[in-house]
């Protein structure tokens, strides 16, 4: 059975705070919820299948249905970090593929910044039970330390520098300047991202995303709803996932699961990394960009870097446009988990919604790439390739 | 420059041994019976083959600096490290004992033993 096909996303909304110390969490699930319902023309009774990951309060898919009065008949809660949402979209087309829901609903939120959380510097024992928890926590693994040694391996092996990974937040900058609700809108240079405080080498202040509350929230249902409503036809023709891990002790900081997840994707959609006219990339960090850029075959593994420099993958500018909203680098990360924006982007470019100053120009083809955990240890990854029609 | 405070290792039923020869100055690592391969962190169960008949072995202590990272952003600034080991497995440390801007990856190290705040110790690395 193949997803290729059998699934649209008929509704896509990002919630417009980035800091919301008045509300819960549960409530920002629901604004999500309903924002991406009104997108849709659906109504909440339309819904009967429920996707949510670790930020949703409570026993997850229980309490959130709970709390919006769903009645449902499909739900699921796998969660793989910040890619979890895009590993929903293809869990919900395989559903609707096999008549187990017609309308599926999938939110993220999160208040990490009204709680004062130090998401990227701060080393978080987990739970005792975690098999490695003596073996990574007493050392002072962060999230930001993490992704700072594949950084520096991958400069070690293929002579990336710091300028190649600046210019990953260069880009996001010049798309953020026009997204009203970015956190970030200022427009840096190269010099700027060297110049700001070194937080774990080689990562500078500005080669690490946005800490920010918010939400989001994604519709996907069957062809035959999709063309009964008003919005653009967005539809899912490859997914994939890979979760890679530290293998045994023989691990790889120089690629990530998408190298899996992209070749799984890219097979089912039956189509190119060069076909491909916008993508929104998972950026936690600079160096998040350029090893999942080559991972997903946009260029050669270890050429990330030249890739992604003097502009390339600026909208109108280069041959990649990517996170045109601003991405996690300068938008927005919501519960600090970026893969549900990184999928609302790609709906915007693909129905031309995204701004005009960075809508790419009869864009119908685009992916969608997540990465969820830490790429030092252990990581999910999703890929989704969609068309508009 | 104060000293790092390291906190005391999660012990399980699975890494008992490992901690107690920690305490001794001694780094133990697994090896399957079954399929001969060295594993990292310590399983019961072999992550190659799925053996459960998995044994310590002493380790030299010795190996090379596969990555690493200075973090900046902290009360004590460290350097948070994978070192690959002579048998091969890559594990997490901090580099110590050398100045953060001599730190480079494929620089030989040996290992000692910090105290924790518990009185147990923990395997870091320092220049050979």
């Amino acid at each position: 059975m193949t997803i290729k096909g059998r699934a649209f996303i008929v509704g896509a909304y990002e919630h417009p705070t980035r800091k919301a110390p008045d509300k819960s969490v549960m409530q920002l699930h629901a604004e999500a919820a309903r924002g991406a319902l009104e997108d849709a023309g659906l109504g909440k009774d339309d819904v009967d299948g429920y996707f949510c990951a670790g930020d949703a309060p409570g026993m997850g898919p229980l309490s959130v249905a709970d709390y919006m009065n769903l009645r449902l008949r499909h739900m699921d809660s796998t969660d793989t970090g910040g890619s979890s949402y895009l590993v929903h979209v293809a869990h919900a087309a395989e559903a609707i593929a096999a008549g187990k829901c017609n309308v599926a609903l999938i939110t993220l939120a999160g208040r990490p910044r009204s709680e004062g959380m130090a998401t990227g510097t701060a080393a978080r024992q987990g739970s005792p039970g975690q098999p490695e928890v003596g073996f990574e926590f007493p050392y002072g693994l962060t999230v930001a330390n993490g992704y700072a040694m594949a950084a520096m391996r991958h400069m070690h092996e293929f002579g990336t520098t710091s300028e190649q990974l600046a210019w990953v937040k260069v880009a996001a900058s010049h798309h953020a300047q026009h997204n009203p609700n970015a956190m970030l809108r200022e427009v840096v240079t190269v010099e700027q991202v060297l110049a700001s405080p070194m937080v774990t080498t080689p990562l500078h202040r500005l080669d690490c995303c946005v800490i920010s509350d918010g939400g989001g929230a994604l519709v996907v249902t069957r062809e035959e709803i999709a063309r009964s409503l008003k919005r653009p036809l967005v539809r899912l023709i490859g997914a994939g996932e890979s979760p890679k891990f530290s293998g045994g002790g023989f691990m790889d900081l120089t690629y990530t699961g998408a190298r899996f997840s992209g070749a799984a994707a890219f097979a089912e959609a039956g189509v190119k990394p060069a076909d491909i006219q916008y993508a929104s990339i998972y950026d936690s960090f600079t160096i998040t960009v350029v090893i999942q850029i080559e991972d997903l075959g946009f260029c050669e593994k270890g050429r990330g870097g030249a890739f992604v420099a003097d502009g390339n993958l600026i909208s109108g500018v280069g041959r990649l446009p990517f996170n045109t909203d601003g991405g996690g680098l300068c938008n927005n990360h919501p519960a600090n988990r970026g893969g549900m924006t990184k999928v609302i982007e790609a709906v915007r470019q693909l129905r031309g919604e995204a701004h005009p100053k960075v809508q790419v120009p009869g864009c119908t083809l685009a992916l969608a790439h997540g990465t969820g955990g830490l790429i030092a240890t252990r990581h999910g990854s999703a890929t989704l390739i969609m068309e508009r029609i | 420059m104060a000293d790092r405070r390291y906190p005391e290792p999660v012990v399980t039923p699975e890494t008992g041994e490992f901690w107690q020869a920690a305490k001794e100055g001694r780094l133990l690592i697994k090896r399957c019976r079954a399929c001969g391969r060295f594993h990292w962190y310590p399983r019961a169960l072999c992550p190659h083959c799925m053996s459960g008949d998995t044994e310590w072995v002493e380790s030299n202590g010795e190996g090379t600096i596969y990555s690493f990272s200075v973090m900046e952003r902290a009360e004590v600034p460290y350097a948070i490290a994978y070192v690959e080991l002579a048998e091969g497995v890559r594990m997490m440390t901090n580099i110590v004992d050398s100045p953060f801007a001599d730190i480079r990856i494929g620089q030989p190290v040996r290992v000692r033993f910090a105290p924790t705040e518990g009185g147990g110790r923990l395997p870091v690395f320092a220049p050979a």
